[in-house]
């Protein structure tokens, strides 16, 4: 019992992250149809940010919350520049074609940046001291200890912080409005007199802004990163997104949890080899039994 | 051009820069080292303002181009140029170019190095070739290919590992193990729409690599497999000096002992298996299941209505995709003599993929042509090994941004309703 309630709060934690990367796929699916295959790795580019930031902050000495901050504050800002130029260089020319050209461009993409992450930063792992310690301790008179450490319960409350601003900025602001409108119809929308490329550069900064969160989270929880882990992350936060239902904002958010659960209480039960393998079959049986995920709109194929 | 453009394209080039400055400032700029314990920092503040610098250039160059001439044509011309030369000129170009495969060995200039670049450029064209027919023909878009390739590898090599069986029983067996596994994986997910199946096919390529790694007792883990026979020239070796009993390649024929030999027939190996596939696709397209393929790429729902059964249709597409890209594995596996997940990862499928779509999806010869493309880029920047995939990547960025149908666009129904009207 108390190791399942340890695994519940670590496949919570990680869930958290998956959620943030997840939000970025299916705001980009909602509103332009695409699969943004680079996303994974802007997020590993918002984790490299995070971590060179971390250790600059790291010598100056100042104290924990504010280096916290900083970091966040500029991992988004240094990240969403990343996804903002992908946009523009990659997928913008694209807009309108048929519709395997922005998947293999943003292949193409996530290439580029992994192996531009890989020379630039070289390909050895990069370990980062922890700068949490300590936890709260649970059931201390039984065999098991449950702890949840600080670093836990800050990423929980910060990813729920962060879900309650995104979506008061989605749900309530003129942003928000403009965005869930193309969504729905660009060239409608269009003659409404919004800027639909904007918009779309506006979704790209904020899902990539949330990713580059979501990495600073990775670099402070498994303390080592290199410039592979984007593919995986990835592809684990899109199967979230597809679980929760593509397009759908709080499916995304609902997918990552589950996708953070089965993955920790299938290595802690079955097999930490073949974890990943649970990823990619929860996907695969997903996509088959459930294809528009928990929370997604059936999709209707017109003739 | 007035004054008013060239301040306007100025200042945008200035933006240009500051972007350039904030993308490359942190991840080029300040390099993390580790160095005994834990990491620090070593700026590289050169490199940014070159490449800052470059990018502000290259801005300034695009937008005063840009504003005399209407369109950036260089690209588009050229290749549409490539596609109607290749167009009008299919058949020549065609035997010229097989002609030109079979006496590359002996061409003056042919040595080691060149044959193995033409020995890979094959394989790629072969897996191309293969892919082609589930991307190209059938509209799948299947980013898990090499888990086939895979299958295929890892067949040959545990069979003639196992049972010692030649070269030419285990290539069919390993063929009908890749296609095994095409109707096992194509099954449950073939109902799929384009791009879910996409991702389910690259989940189902990572799963194989997976398992690959960690079944030890099959697979040897990491480690591979070591000591795969090599291929014989109908059971006649290619060894300096044969067992007993054995007549080898070299004696047989009474030449002098060179390794050239077993180089020279690996590649008309790969060469003809290579050549199996293009024929074979080139005749399936024209019995009713290739049509079936191809209408069902353009409408589905209209197939549908027209009694095509959809799932059957694209599983034996898949499964005959995935039983050629089984030779290839068995062929990669005789030509290394060791394999390991290492050689099966998900950037092969990208590479495979990248090279059937920016060939233009359903053009064999455009598979070709992208093969000698990109393996030819990444084989130019070989000395420049780190840089050479972000060439590969940033190339294929570049053809789907100028000429997203791929190098030849043009893709004419195999069949008419009144014949050849043009």
């Amino acid at each position: 019992m108390e190791y399942f309630i340890q695994q519940l709060v670590n496949g919570i934690t990680l869930g958290s992250i998956y959620g943030l990367i997840a939000i970025g796929y299916t705001m980009v699916y909602g509103i332009i149809g695409m699969i943004n295959f680079a996303h994974g790795d802007i997020f590993m580019i918002g984790a490299f940010v995070a971590l060179i930031s971390f250790i600059i902050f790291g010598l100056t000495g100042v104290a924990l919350p504010i280096i916290l901050l900083l970091v966040l504050l500029i991992a988004m800002l240094f990240t969403a520049c990343y996804g903002w130029t992908v946009e523009k260089l990659a997928y913008k020319p694209l807009r309108g074609s048929f519709r395997l050209a922005p998947l293999i461009s943003a292949l193409g993409m996530s290439i580029v940046l992994q192996n531009y992450v890989q020379v630039s930063q070289g390909a050895r792992v990069k370990p980062m001291q922890p700068l949490f310690s300590g936890g709260l301790e649970f059931f201390k008179n039984s065999e098991f200890i449950v702890t949840v450490s600080y670093l836990q319960i800050f990423i929980v409350v910060l990813t729920i912080i962060l879900m309650g601003i995104f979506t008061y900025l989605i749900t309530k602001t003129d942003l928000g409005r403009a965005q869930r409108a193309c969504e729905q119809d660009r060239t409608m929308t269009a003659l409404l007199g919004i800027n639909v490329d904007r918009t779309i550069s506006i979704t790209f900064i904020i899902g990539s802004s949330l990713a580059s969160v979501a990495g600073m989270m990775f670099v402070l929880y498994y303390g080592v990163i290199d410039f592979y882990i984007g593919f995986l992350a990835g592809i684990k936060a899109f199967t979230a997104a597809v679980l929760g239902g593509i397009g759908s904002l709080p499916g995304a958010m609902l997918g990552g949890l589950l996708i953070g659960l089965i993955e920790t209480f299938w290595a802690g039960y079955v097999s930490l080899e073949y974890k990943d393998v649970a990823a990619f079959s929860v996907l695969i049986v997903v996509l088959i039994f459930f294809p528009t995920g928990f929370l997604g709109k059936p999709d209707i194929e017109k003739v | 051009m007035e004054k008013k453009d060239i301040i306007q394209s100025f200042k945008d080039s200035l933006f240009t820069g500051l972007i350039a400055l904030a993308l490359f400032g942190p991840i080029v700029g300040l390099r993390t080292v580790s160095k005994g314990e834990g990491l620090f920092i070593t700026p590289q503040w050169g490199v940014v303002f070159l490449l800052v610098g470059l990018c502000i250039l290259g801005r300034f160059l695009i937008n005063i181009n840009s504003a005399r001439t209407t369109e950036f044509k260089i690209f588009s011309t050229l290749s549409s140029r490539i596609s109607s030369i290749t167009e009008d000129k299919a058949k020549h170009f065609a035997i010229t170019g097989i002609l030109f495969a079979v006496v590359f060995p002996f061409l003056p200039f042919t040595d080691r190095y060149f044959m193995d670049v033409a020995i890979m450029i094959l394989t790629y064209i072969m897996l191309g070739w293969g892919l082609n027919i589930v991307v190209g023909l059938a509209g799948l878009l299947d980013l898990g290919y090499v888990a086939f390739y895979a299958v295929g590898a890892y067949s040959y090599a545990l069979i003639a590992t196992t049972f010692g069986w030649s070269f030419w029983i285990c290539l069919p067996l390993a063929g009908v193990f890749a296609a095994f596994f095409g109707i096992l994986l194509g099954f449950p997910v073939l109902r799929l729409r384009g791009d879910y199946l996409a991702i389910v096919t690259l989940g189902f390529g990572e799963i194989i690599r997976i398992i690959l790694i960690n079944w030890y007792e099959v697979t040897n883990g990491p480690d591979g497999i070591t000591g795969i026979p090599r291929p014989s020239f109908f059971g006649l070796p290619f060894k300096r000096s044969p067992d007993e009993g054995e007549t080898s390649f070299h004696l047989f024929f009474n030449l002098e002992y060179s390794t050239m030999h077993r180089i020279i027939f690996l590649y008309y190996l790969i060469l003809v298996l290579a050549l199996i596939t293009n024929y074979f696709t080139l005749k399936i397209r024209k019995l009713p299941v290739g049509r079936a393929w191809e209408a069902l790429r353009e409408d589905e729902i209209a197939c549908k209505s027209l009694g095509v059964n959809p799932t059957n249709t694209k599983l034996t597409a898949f499964a005959i995709g995935a039983m050629f890209g089984g030779f290839a594995g068995s062929f990669f596996a005789t030509r290394q003599a060791f394999i390991s997940p290492e050689s099966f990862t998900f950037i092969e499928s990208a590479i495979i993929v990248a090279i059937v779509v920016l060939g233009g999806m359903g053009s064999q010869t455009g598979v070709v042509l992208a093969s000698i493309f990109l393996i030819g880029i990444t084989e130019m920047f070989r000395d420049l090994e780190q840089y050479r995939m972000i060439a590969f990547g940033g190339a294929m960025v570049l053809i789907m941004v100028f000429k997203p149908k791929g190098i030849l666009a043009k893709r004419k129904p195999t069949i008419l309703m009144h014949g050849d009207k043009k």
